[in-house]
């Protein structure tokens, strides 16, 4: 099974200019550790030393915050859309 | 409140909306009485208050205490090559007036600060959020959740956008980001770029927002964050919720005041110590100076 994952510009260079990634987990907590394994260093700008979502940073499952879900340990399956979305903060 | 009434040289200027159902002379004279203050006369609040201006909006606030420099010009439409080197609030009163001398201009050429966001939010009834710093996001909407105004919020990065509207009640921008990044985790516009282009569609959805509350048609973006990728050229949602154990707007509320903002992001104060020593105030101010 395949769940999508979308990559925003800041993390990019990370993922070889990929705006979009194709994974096998079944966890929000599992694909951010197989977006890690597969390209080093996007871990740690997702989570914390403690593993925790870092809270400048949402994930969400179909459009859906997974802090207002289970977290890392909300249930993918085929054909979820994982969401990183990043704060920014640029007006001007 | 009553309304103010059109003129006749209304009639003629604001003649396709007049014809248009959802906002006719009812709608219009809406927007004559409407006032939406902007927070940066820059990227976002260029593109927002020429058309804000336009749609006759009857009066519009520009709130930033940067000077116009030539690399803004790439971007920020309000302002123009002989505006180089002067006040941008200045330059936005001039271009604003040009297009449309019914609406008024108020300028608050200062840093948005703690000690002055309420007496220059007071007056407006929507506030427009163009900002280019965490500091004064926060700030913003701690202080629209305090007074109870809606709040348009847009931000940009290099060909992603991002918008969505804070109503009083239905969440905040601390529901979505309860904490800001450490300084220099997330690169500004100045440091990591932005398509001139960019700022104008984001600016534009803005402005659009604004007047559908204004005229209370259509369906606010508010609890959707709408995300904009320029180089896909796709429009993606997703859900934004009112947080219960949001810090500011939740269940129990622990920020009940406004706060230093600076310190809450961890940055430095802007200010040196030396203006600082001169400063007696000392307040530094997130400011909405161009990125």
């Amino acid at each position: 099974m395949a769940i999508k994952v979308l990559i925003p510009s800041t993390l990019r260079k990370l993922t070889g200019d990929q705006s979009l990634v194709s994974l096998e987990s079944t966890t929000v907590g599992g694909c951010l550790a197989d977006l890690d394994a597969q390209y080093p260093g996007i871990g740690e700008r997702l989570r914390d030393e403690e593993g925790e979502i870092r809270r400048f940073v949402n994930i969400y499952v179909n459009g859906d915050d997974v802090r207002f879900l289970e977290g890392p340990a909300t249930p993918l399956k085929a054909g979820d859309e994982v969401s990183i979305v990043p704060a920014m903060a640029g007006g001007s | 409140m009553s309304l103010p009434l059109l003129t006749p040289e209304d009639i003629r200027r604001y003649h396709r909306h007049l014809i248009i159902p959802e906002v006719g002379s009812a709608g219009q004279r809406k927007l004559k009485g409407a006032k939406v203050l902007l927070i940066g006369a820059g990227g976002l609040g260029s593109p927002a208050a020429l058309y804000l201006a336009a749609a006759g909006v009857g009066t519009i606030g520009l709130v930033d205490f940067d000077v116009v420099d030539v690399s803004n010009l790439q971007r920020q439409i309000l302002h123009g090559t002989s505006w180089i080197g002067k006040s941008k609030v200045e330059s936005g009163k001039a271009h604003l007036t040009e297009l449309n001398p019914e609406v008024e201009v108020i300028g608050h050429e200062e840093p948005l600060t703690s000690d002055n966001v309420r007496r220059i939010f007071e007056p407006y009834d929507v506030i427009l959020n163009g900002c280019d710093n965490f500091p004064t996001r926060y700030l913003a909407n701690d202080a629209a959740v305090f007074m109870g105004k809606p709040l348009v919020d847009g931000s940009i990065f290099r060909f992603e956008g991002q918008a969505t509207v804070y109503l009083p009640g239905k969440g905040c921008y601390r529901c979505l980001y309860p904490d800001p990044p450490p300084p220099g985790a997330v690169p500004s516009c100045a440091e990591a770029g932005v398509l001139g282009i960019l700022p104008g569609f984001v600016g534009v959805v803005q402005a659009i927002e604004a007047v559908k509350l204004i005229l209370g048609i259509g369906e606010s973006i508010n609890g959707r964050l709408i995300l904009f990728d320029a180089l896909e050229m796709r429009m993606r949602e997703v859900r934004i919720r009112r947080d219960p154990e949001c810090k500011v707007c939740g269940d129990n509320p622990t920020v009940t005041e406004l706060i230093d903002y600076e310190e809450f992001c961890g940055m430095p104060h802007r200010e040196s110590s030396v203006e600082r020593a001169l400063d007696d105030d000392g307040e530094a101010a997130p400011g909405t100076k161009a990125a």
